[in-house]
């Protein structure tokens, strides 16, 4: 599930290293292959907590980073039990390690007020779901822009 | 090879009917878009997780409906994550089920979620029996060596 990276570089400097947060085991599913299939290295984990915890941003663990996570977007559910996105959303702005990891909030939802929330909490994106193809590569190109796009045909 | 070819068109007739008949939408189209070589079985494990998935949150609703004191709260979390499994693999008319469904969780009406319950069930299966008709289609048009014929 979780992937730590300590010493040696498992990462290509150029691909794209995402953290996916969702607690429904068919969503995390596609939004990995979703990634995956625009070349991006995916982690994902199931709630909040566990997404604190990989970044190294949970209580229980401290605040140090010693294992240099190296996470270049935060894509997560909102609404999931337990700790909310909007909630993990706030915690990851809040930190000083990845308070400028852009990070993009997925609902069924399409909700006005909720999505205005996110986007003034720091959020990047807000992608209503379903999910689509389209949705990533659009996400990944005007992050990342055309040079870190590998391999899409 | 004549086999195949009907194989194919009955593949395509079946995918078309079943996206008229709105049991399956748009985004089991995008599922498909994300099966290729590499993952070649990709549109049928997520399906699997699918089914997973809806069979244990039918047994929850069945459970939660059936408490002295029902949890409405609890029966809308269910139906919630049903909701968005069945749209993310595209199963239309569960998913508007559910949307119904949410709308007597919020007026707390029994009676009305006991019906949706029943209703949800029917579509689940009708959709389940339908995929694994696709799913055995498209076995039969490989086994015969055949390709299985891209849809939209």
């Amino acid at each position: 599930m979780a992937q730590n990276c300590e010493f040696s570089p498992c990462l290509d400097s150029n691909e794209v290293h995402v953290l996916a947060v969702d607690d429904s085991l068919v969503d995390r599913k596609v939004i990995e292959r979703l990634l995956r299939i625009t070349s991006c290295k995916v982690t994902s984990v199931d709630s909040g907590r566990r997404a604190l915890q990989y970044l190294g941003l949970h209580e229980d663990e401290g605040s140090a980073n010693y294992n240099e996570i190296k996470v270049d977007l935060i894509i997560t559910d909102y609404c999931m039990p337990g700790m909310t996105g909007f909630e993990l959303l706030k915690k990851i702005k809040g930190s000083s390690t990845f308070r400028e990891t852009p990070v993009v909030i997925m609902s069924s939802e399409n909700v006005v007020a909720r999505i205005d929330r996110c986007l003034e909490e720091g959020a990047k994106e807000f992608i209503v779901k379903p999910v689509k193809l389209s949705d990533v590569e659009r996400l990944k190109s005007s992050m990342f822009g055309q040079a870190r796009i590998q391999g899409l045909n | 090879m004549e086999i195949v070819g009907q194989l194919q068109k009955q593949f395509v007739d079946f995918s078309t009917s079943l996206n008229h008949e709105g049991f399956l939408d748009e985004q089991y189209l995008q599922l498909q878009k994300l099966q290729d070589e590499s993952n070649p079985d990709f549109v049928c494990e997520v399906v699997s997780l699918f089914f997973d998935d809806s069979e244990k949150l039918l047994n929850n609703l069945a459970t939660a409906l059936q408490q002295q004191v029902v949890d409405f709260k609890q029966v809308d979390a269910h139906v919630h994550q049903f909701k968005g499994s069945s749209s993310s693999i595209g199963a239309q008319r569960v998913k508007n089920m559910c949307v119904a469904f949410r709308n007597f969780c919020e007026e707390k009406n029994l009676d009305g979620c006991l019906r949706c319950l029943q209703q949800l069930k029917h579509e689940y299966f009708l959709v389940k029996n339908k995929l694994e008709t696709l799913f055995r289609l498209e076995r039969q048009i490989v086994e015969a060596g055949g390709t299985v014929p891209v849809i939209g």
